[in-house]
């Protein structure tokens, strides 16, 4: 059993008369321990994909199952019973402004109740709450702000608030919107860090909304692309990173929009992004490929990320504008172990 | 200055003007807040949209409000009768008050509560909150400063509107001023009444802004 299913969910608002669908039948799996990202353009549909998964949004069509529990099948009362076992954070944290960082991080222990390993409510007295809202400060390493109001915060330590208090009722869920869009790059890097900690030292799934591939590579380690509401594809980091198929994958890997006009700029006709995963990277391919064929090829952009952990290289080539040759090219880079895609000359 | 009556008579004005004035501020909120929050929550984007509720409410408190206050206290004197058992003195003077002050209190709430963050009340619902838990947990919380500026600025238009109904015999300074001042040619007595107001708006005012800021946590 998935921890969350999400079957041919579709959601359409009414927007002054003319009707807008944001999801279009989209289906996936999230298993128990993912960290799974869902990356799309803005308007793509994210938000209201995630806000699915916990039924603040009710689908138009299609069913969210939370560890095989229908979420349509359940009572106001219970879905808000369901809805304490998700966290949730936020672009902009949406904390409370009067309330201290402690209080924030009590609020859901007090209007919902805590949760033991088998899912049993507990309860527990107000010095015992203080107890585990200060462990959680702890965890996310603001202990020492417990005091302080959200306006006293930084972007990155108000996220870490958000982040304990979305973990307060100890969920087996963690939903993240955009949750460092707001931050700086390095920020970014340390909630990243962080929730990564979270999903191994306490096992909780993490869906991860981004419109960034970076974060995706960073620490997900599957991904669904979303496009116009559709999800256009899935599966596990390293392979789309690899081998993107749709063109909405591809753009976010490039982090350039496609337009499949010819670029005056670049001096070839016929380009190809090739990947290299560890075991290519001892050859000098590219040098022996000029060396076999005689003719030059252009490096036209060189970069390696970090995919969750290991370091995969990534290249665009310019090609020979003779197609035969620029074939051969690619299978001889094909045969020496390296994801080869044709990119025409959009990159 | 002034003879001891007077000064008896002053003191007394201040008093019954405070008593008008304090006293249909409270029960003013005892009806507005509730509405107010009612209005919040019907809204088209509130916690729970009900447009039939929401427009019946709004629709009674802009026609109480288009009321001019001196014709309202007229009107309402069978009322004020039925209730009270009196038309005039300050007790009297506090149903008009608070018939005039609800329906504006119920707007000023209103549109304090419509500035509480919409991405706060969806954390809160994410966690599980029910409606009851983030009116008074979220709502009432996060818009408190806003509140709390609502009621100054209420207690000091009901302090003005209480000056006024002493036209009408309703007792506090409004009243020994128009006593005074317009039937009997006492402008002293009437300037000292008018003075007084302002005094005790200016405290009203000094002490709202005073406790807002102290209560405000946003910006620090
Ligand atoms: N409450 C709503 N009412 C009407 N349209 C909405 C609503 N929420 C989202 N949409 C529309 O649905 C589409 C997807 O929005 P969203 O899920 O927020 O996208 P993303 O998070 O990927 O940027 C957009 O076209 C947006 O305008
Ligand atoms: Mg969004």
């Amino acid at each position: 059993m998935s921890e969350i299913e999400i079957r041919h969910l579709t959601k359409k608002f009414q927007v002054e008369g003319h009707t807008i669908t944001a999801l279009n039948d989209v289906s996936l799996q999230i298993e128990k321990g993912d960290i799974y990202g869902i990356i799309g353009m803005s308007g793509a549909g994210k938000s209201t994909l995630v806000r699915s998964i916990n039924y603040l949004e009710k689908p138009t069509d299609g069913q969210v199952l939370i560890e095989g529990v229908n979420l349509g099948s359940l009572t106001a009362r219970e879905l808000r019973k369901k809805r304490s076992d998700i966290g949730m954070i936020f672009q902009n944290f949406n904390l409370l402004e009067q309330k201290n960082v402690l209080k924030n991080v009590l609020f859901p222990l007090e209007v919902g109740k805590r949760k033991d390993q088998d899912g049993n409510q507990v309860k527990l007295n107000k010095n015992e709450l203080k107890q585990i809202a200060r462990q959680l400060l702890k965890t996310v390493k603001l202990e020492e702000k417990e005091k302080a109001y959200p306006s006293q915060l930084s972007g990155g330590q108000k996220q870490r608030v958000a982040i304990a208090r979305a973990l307060a009722t100890n969920p087996k869920i963690l939903l993240c919107d955009e949750a460092t869009s707001a931050l700086d790059p390095q920020t970014t890097d340390s909630i990243l860090k962080l929730l990564k900690e979270i999903n191994e030292s306490l096992g909780i799934t993490i869906v991860i909304i981004t419109h960034s591939m970076s974060v995706v590579t960073e620490i997900c380690n599957k991904v669904a692309i979303i496009d116009n509401g559709k999800l256009v594809e899935e599966g596990l980091v390293s392979s789309i990173f690899e081998n993107p198929k749709s063109d909405a994958a591809k753009e976010l890997i490039s982090g350039k929009k496609l337009t499949y006009s010819p670029v005056n700029s670049l001096e070839s006709k016929k380009a190809v992004r090739i990947v290299f995963s560890d075991n290519s990277a001892y050859e000098p391919v590219i040098a022996n490929t000029i060396l076999k064929f005689g003719l030059p090829v252009n490096i036209l952009k060189a970069d390696t990320r970090n995919l969750s952990g290991k370091a995969v290289g990534e290249m665009i080539l310019g090609l020979p504008e003779d197609d035969t040759i620029s074939r051969e090219i690619i299978a001889y880079l094909r045969e020496r172990g390296l994801k080869v895609t044709e990119v025409g000359n959009e990159i | 200055m002034f003879e001891q009556a007077t000064v008896t008579m002053l003191l007394t004005g201040i008093k019954d003007t405070l008593y008008m004035t304090l006293g249909s501020t409270i029960v003013g909120y005892l009806f507005g807040l509730p509405l107010g929050i009612v209005l919040n929550v019907t809204r088209v984007n509130g916690l729970r949209p009900n447009r039939v509720i929401y427009r019946i409410i709004d629709v009674i408190c802009n026609i109480v409000r288009s009321i001019p206050f001196l014709i309202l206290l007229i009107l309402l004197i069978p009322f004020t009768r039925a209730i009270v058992g009196q038309s005039y003195g300050s007790t009297a003077t506090i149903v008009p008050l608070v018939v005039c002050a609800a329906p504006y209190i119920a707007r000023v709430v209103e549109s304090s509560l419509n500035e509480v963050d919409a991405g706060v009340i969806e954390a809160a619902k994410a966690m599980g909150a029910d409606n009851f838990q983030i009116i008074t947990r979220v709502l009432l919380v996060e818009a408190k400063t806003s509140l709390l500026t609502g009621v100054t600025i209420t207690t000091g238009l009901l302090l003005g509107y209480s000056a006024m109904s002493g036209t009408v015999g309703g007792g506090g300074l409004g009243d020994i001023a128009v006593r005074y001042g317009y039937y009997r040619w006492q402008t002293d007595i009437m300037i000292v009444t008018v003075i007084l107001l302002i005094v005790i708006f200016q405290i009203i005012q000094f002490l709202g802004t005073k406790v807002v800021v102290k209560l405000d946590h946003r910006k620090k």
